[in-house]
Parts: C-alpha cells; sequence; structure tokens
C-alpha cells in the first residue's frame, strides 16, 4: 500500500550572514505498510518521526527539500498525486485538538471536501460522539473527546491508509490503550495503519510491526511478536529490548 | 443568538455606560480647559469683522455671553444647562449649537462612514491577495504601496488628488459639497455623491494600508498554523480555506483594528475637509477653535467623544459574537 524508499529529506537554512546551509533531518529512510497492519515507528520525541507524515501529505514546509521516492498502491507520489488522495486516499491524525480550527465547531470542519454529513454523523457514532457534540468547539472538548473526533475526521473520509501521529500524549494510560484499540480496528477492517509515537509500551501491545527511528534515520525493523519474545537479531532492537524495565533495565 | 442576552451582558453594558460618563466628563473638562487658557479671545474676533463695534457694545456681548464668570463656574453653568439638553448657542453662527450640528453631522458622517467601509473593505482584501502571494511581485507591489500611503499625510495628498482629478482630469468638482450657483431645490443626490466621492477616497487611502498590512501578517500566521496544515492534508486546497477558515480567523483582528482606526478618521476627515473645502463638522470645528466659540467646540469634542467610544465599544461587542471563547463563562 504504502512503501517509501531511501527517503532524505533536508531544510536549507541561513548561517550567520546569507551563508546557506542546508540541514539533514531525516536520512535514507525505507519502509513499508500494507492493508491490515499497524505499523508502528518509534523513536524519542523531536526526532523528526512527524516530518515523514507530513512530507507523506505534501505539507512540508517550503524551504524543505525531499529526495527518494514514496509509493502509494504502486504508484510514484509526486505532489499533484499527493493533493489528489489526500484526505480520501489516505487520512491524518494529528497530534492534538490544536490541528482545528478554534473558531468553528468540529462538526462543520470535519464535513469538508468530499466527506458528507453523513459520513461524519457515522463517524462520531461510532466513537461514541452525539449529535450534540458536533456542535461543540475544539475548546469545549475533553481530552478523550478531542482524540475521538481527530479519529472521527481519518473515518469519516473513508481512507484506507491512515497515519496517526503522535496519539497519545498527555493522555492515561486506559485512554492511550482505548485510543490504539480503535486503530488496531481500523487494521483489522482492512485499513493501513502507520503509527507515529514514542510510546514504546502502548507501540508493542497494538502494532504487528515496528521501525525504530534514531538520529534521522531507522536503525532496526523487526515484527513486534519477535521483539516481545526476545528473538532479535539487530544491535540497536537488542539494546532497546533489554533498556526496558520489565526486561530488567541494562544499559 | 442566545449567548448575546446573557445577565453577565448587562453587566457589561452598565459598566461601559458607566465608562462612557466617566470619559465624557474627563473629556469635557479638558476641552473646557483648554479654551480657556487659550489666547484667543472670542469678543476680540467677534469684531474684527466689525469696526464699528463700540466699547459698550463689547462690554454687552461678553455680558451675553458669559465671559465675565470666572471658568470653573462658566462650566458648571455649561453642564447644567446641558442637562437641561441645552448646548448653548454657537458664538460665530448665533443660533443654537444643536442646529448647527446636525446642519453638518449628516455629511460629516456620510464621508466618514463611506471612507471607513471603502478603507476597510479594500484593505482587507487587499491582504488577502498579498498573503497568498507571500513573497512574489504581488505581495511586494502592495507592500510597497502600503508603506507609500503610510507615509503620505492626508492633506498632501488631498491636494495631489485635487490637482490630478479636479484640475488635469476634470472628473470631480474642486470643493464644496455641493455645485456653486445652484438652488438648494435643485441638487441631486448625485451632486452631492460627486462631491463627495475625491474627500472620501482620500480619507480612506491611509486607512487602507494599516488594515492591509495587519491582515496580511494575520493571514500568513493562520496559514503557518496547526489548523491549517491539517486543512491542507485534508486536501482543502487554499482558495477554499481562506474562505471557510481563514476569513473566519483574520477578521477579528481586523475588525479590532479598524474600529480603532476611528478616532484617527475623526482626525483625518478634519484635514481632508479642510483641503477639499468641504462644509462638514471637521470644518466647524476648526471655525470653532480658531474664533474662540466654546459651546460650538464643546459640543464637537463630545460628539466626536461619543463617535469613537461607539465604534470601539462595536469592536467589543463583535469579539463575542466572533470568537466563542471570549463570551464562554462557567455555567
Amino acid at each position: 500500500m504504502l512503501v517509501v524508499k531511501n527517503l532524505s529529506l533536508s531544510f536549507k537554512m541561513y548561517d550567520k550572514g546569507f551563508r546557506q546551509r542546508t540541514v539533514e533531518t531525516i536520512k535514507d529512510i525505507s519502509l513499508s505498510v500494507t492493508e491490515g497492519e499497524v505499523v508502528a515507528i518509534i523513536g524519542s520525541s523531536g526526532s523528526g518521526k512527524s516530518l515523514l507524515a507530513h512530507a507523506m501529505f505534501g505539507i512540508l514546509p517550503n524551504n524543505a527539500i525531499v529526495n527518494g521516492e514514496m509509493y502509494f498502491n504502486n504508484k510514484l507520489m509526486t505532489q499533484e498525486y499527493i493533493k489528489s488522495i489526500r484526505g480520501k486516499e489516505m487520512a491524518l491524525v494529528p497530534q492534538s485538538v490544536t490541528y482545528f480550527d478554534q473558531l468553528m465547531p468540529i462538526g462543520k470542519q470535519i464535513v469538508e471536501n468530499n466527506v458528507t454529513k453523513e459520513a461524519q454523523r457515522k463517524a462520531f457514532k461510532r466513537y461514541g460522539l452525539t449529535l450534540k457534540d458536533e456542535k461543540l468547539y475544539p475548546y469545549e472538548l475533553s481530552g478523550g473527546m478531542a482524540r475521538r473526533a481527530l479519529i472521527s475526521t481519518a473515518v469519516a473520509s473513508g481512507a484506507k491508509l491512515i497515519v496517526a501521529d503522535e496519539p497519545t500524549p498527555g493522555l492515561s494510560e486506559e485512554l492511550g490503550k482505548e485510543v490504539l484499540q480503535n486503530f488496531k480496528e481500523l487494521a483489522d477492517e482492512g485499513c493501513g495503519v502507520l503509527l507515529i509515537t514514542h510510546d514504546i509500551d502502548l507501540a508493542l501491545q497494538f502494532s504487528d510491526r515496528i521501525y525504530i527511528f534514531y538520529d534521522g534515520t531507522v536503525v532496526d525493523h523487526i515484527k513486534t511478536e519477535h521483539f516481545l519474545s526476545g528473538n532479535i537479531i539487530g544491535e540497536y532492537a537488542k539494546a532497546l529490548y533489554h533498556a526496558l524495565p520489565q526486561n530488567g533495565f541494562s544499559l | 443568538m442566545n449567548r448575546i442576552f446573557k445577565r453577565s451582558n448587562v453587566v457589561f453594558i452598565g459598566k461601559t455606560l458607566l465608562k462612557l460618563l466617566v470619559l465624557l466628563i474627563a473629556l469635557s473638562i479638558a476641552t473646557f480647559a483648554l479654551v480657556s487658557i487659550s489666547p484667543i479671545d472670542p469678543i476680540e474676533v467677534y469684531a474684527s469683522g466689525n469696526l464699528s463695534m463700540t466699547v459698550e457694545q463689547k462690554i454687552s456681548l461678553e455680558q451675553k455671553w458669559g465671559l465675565n464668570d470666572p471658568p470653573v463656574i462658566r462650566y458648571f453653568k455649561w453642564v447644567s444647562r446641558l442637562f437641561q439638553g441645552d448646548f448653548g448657542i454657537s458664538i460665530i453662527y448665533n443660533v443654537p449649537v444643536i442646529n448647527v450640528i446636525l446642519d453638518k453631522v449628516f455629511l460629516s458622517v456620510a464621508l466618514m462612514l463611506t471612507a471607513w467601509v471603502l478603507s476597510g473593505i479594500i484593505g482587507f482584501l487587499l491582504g488577502i491577495v498579498a498573503a497568498l502571494n507571500k513573497g512574489k511581485l504581488v505581495d511586494k507591489l502592495i507592500k510597497l504601496w502600503c508603506l507609500v500611503l503610510a507615509s503620505s499625510p492626508t492633506f498632501w495628498v488631498g491636494i495631489l488628488m485635487i490637482m490630478f482629478f479636479c484640475v488635469k482630469l476634470d472628473w470631480f468638482p474642486i470643493g464644496f459639497a455641493v455645485p456653486l450657483g445652484v438652488n438648494e431645490q435643485e441638487v441631486t443626490l448625485w451632486d452631492n455623491i460627486h462631491h463627495m466621492i475625491l474627500p472620501a477616497i482620500t480619507l480612506s487611502l491611509t486607512g487602507v494600508s494599516n488594515i492591509t498590512l495587519h491582515t496580511r501578517e494575520k493571514l500568513i500566521q493562520v496559514l503557518n498554523s496547526d489548523f491549517a496544515l491539517f486543512a491542507f492534508a485534508k486536501g482543502q486546497t487554499k482558495i477554499n480555506f481562506v474562505k471557510k477558515h481563514g476569513v473566519r480567523n483574520i477578521i477579528l483582528p481586523a475588525i479590532t483594528v479598524h474600529f480603532a482606526t476611528l478616532s484617527e478618521l475623526f482626525g483625518g476627515s478634519i484635514l481632508a475637509e479642510t483641503v477639499f473645502s468641504y462644509p462638514g463638522l471637521g470644518n466647524v470645528a476648526i471655525q470653532a477653535g480658531l474664533r474662540g466659540d466654546m459651546p460650538l467646540l464643546m459640543a464637537i469634542t463630545i460628539f466626536s467623544g461619543v463617535f469613537v467610544f461607539i465604534g470601539n465599544f462595536t469592536a467589543n461587542l463583535l469579539y463575542k459574537i466572533v470568537d466563542p471563547r471570549i463570551g464562554a463563562t462557567n455555567e
């Protein structure tokens, strides 16, 4: 469904004076997501994971330079192709409620472009949001409702590929589990889910495969069940495995 | 609409009216004090056009206008008459002040309102165009245009306008609000509008740059915000985004800025009216100041104070409607 090949991402910046300099944030990463699976990219906060999602949706700032290739359903993702499929074939679930327009009730914001009112109501119903809730402004939502409203946006669009950018920070363990369970269900229904997170524990519980992201690149790629059983080949993954509290906390 | 008629809003309006009262008291005292210490002697100004006036006549005028009392007494006499709805008699026109104002207010308000609406709409649209084309030639031209306008004084722009559009092209009349030598009954509405166009454009020009640059800045901010990114990721186009979310998010600060310029507008209208010999309140205010017409000047000051206050107050009320977070209370 989604294949990323040797993707690099850098930014043009100005040094002192007018000397231009490029800063590389993502180096040569490759990954894939297929139908029916949850793929997690785990890495520390601020390591550039979100930029990968932004590159996929064509919403990088103007000074970004993208090298490498991305394919969606075996078709090269050019800027035009991205524009034609975003919000329809693939949907982004952003981090927080600040990604809503603060001055408009949430229902109205979800019904945009190709999303119908019926689709939005159906998605709301699925996640336990009522007709009254769609008239709420973003600032009136509780943390849990905000998460459900954000995921409704993706579900209402009917997208097959769902990219969740840090869906759990600031949530209680219980709520975090509920959120990831929702993504897992979507995968069971045949969607491909790309989960970008720094929460290793939750990611391990709900994903099929994990990519370990460190210092701008993917250092290891492993099936979740292999990781959980300690059946690990890669050095970094091995070190990470042993650093987890339940596996001895050794550094 | 329930939001607007809550008890908290009634309290809010009550407080606002109290503020208005305090403002008017302070304003009237300040104006009165300034006119009192000004070296202009209304009797001398009045007499300068009439050389045959005797000393006795001057003294009786002084008595009639109540200039013999100390300033504080005169102020309280003015206030007590004001509470009976009497603004006094204008010295230079020799008719009740209220008649002078009612006579001129329509022309001035029409002029200012036209200029205000014009500069608001033009500025807002230019700002949006500039923001959407940030960094491109269009944006640079609009910015340059704004900086040139912002640094040109109203009266100078007015003179240029007259030189170009009235003298050279002969499209518009040079001054006044009605054609010269025409009976009052024969003056058409078109005549009025035709005379108002140039002063209104002149007056609106300086306001345009303010609102344009402000709108541009705000829209660029909105276009770079998280929710803009998300909207684009959902497949929203830039134009549709501006229509659906952009305008909603920038109209509030734009309204604020624009209502705040009402006070500048009042000042600007005095200059524009003078340059175009437009017989509105601005011109009357200048005459009243130059000839020491205390009652008239006081009334105009009060009127402009209320005018500016209503402008700011309207902006405050509009916030509550446009931004639900401001009107929200714990219920």
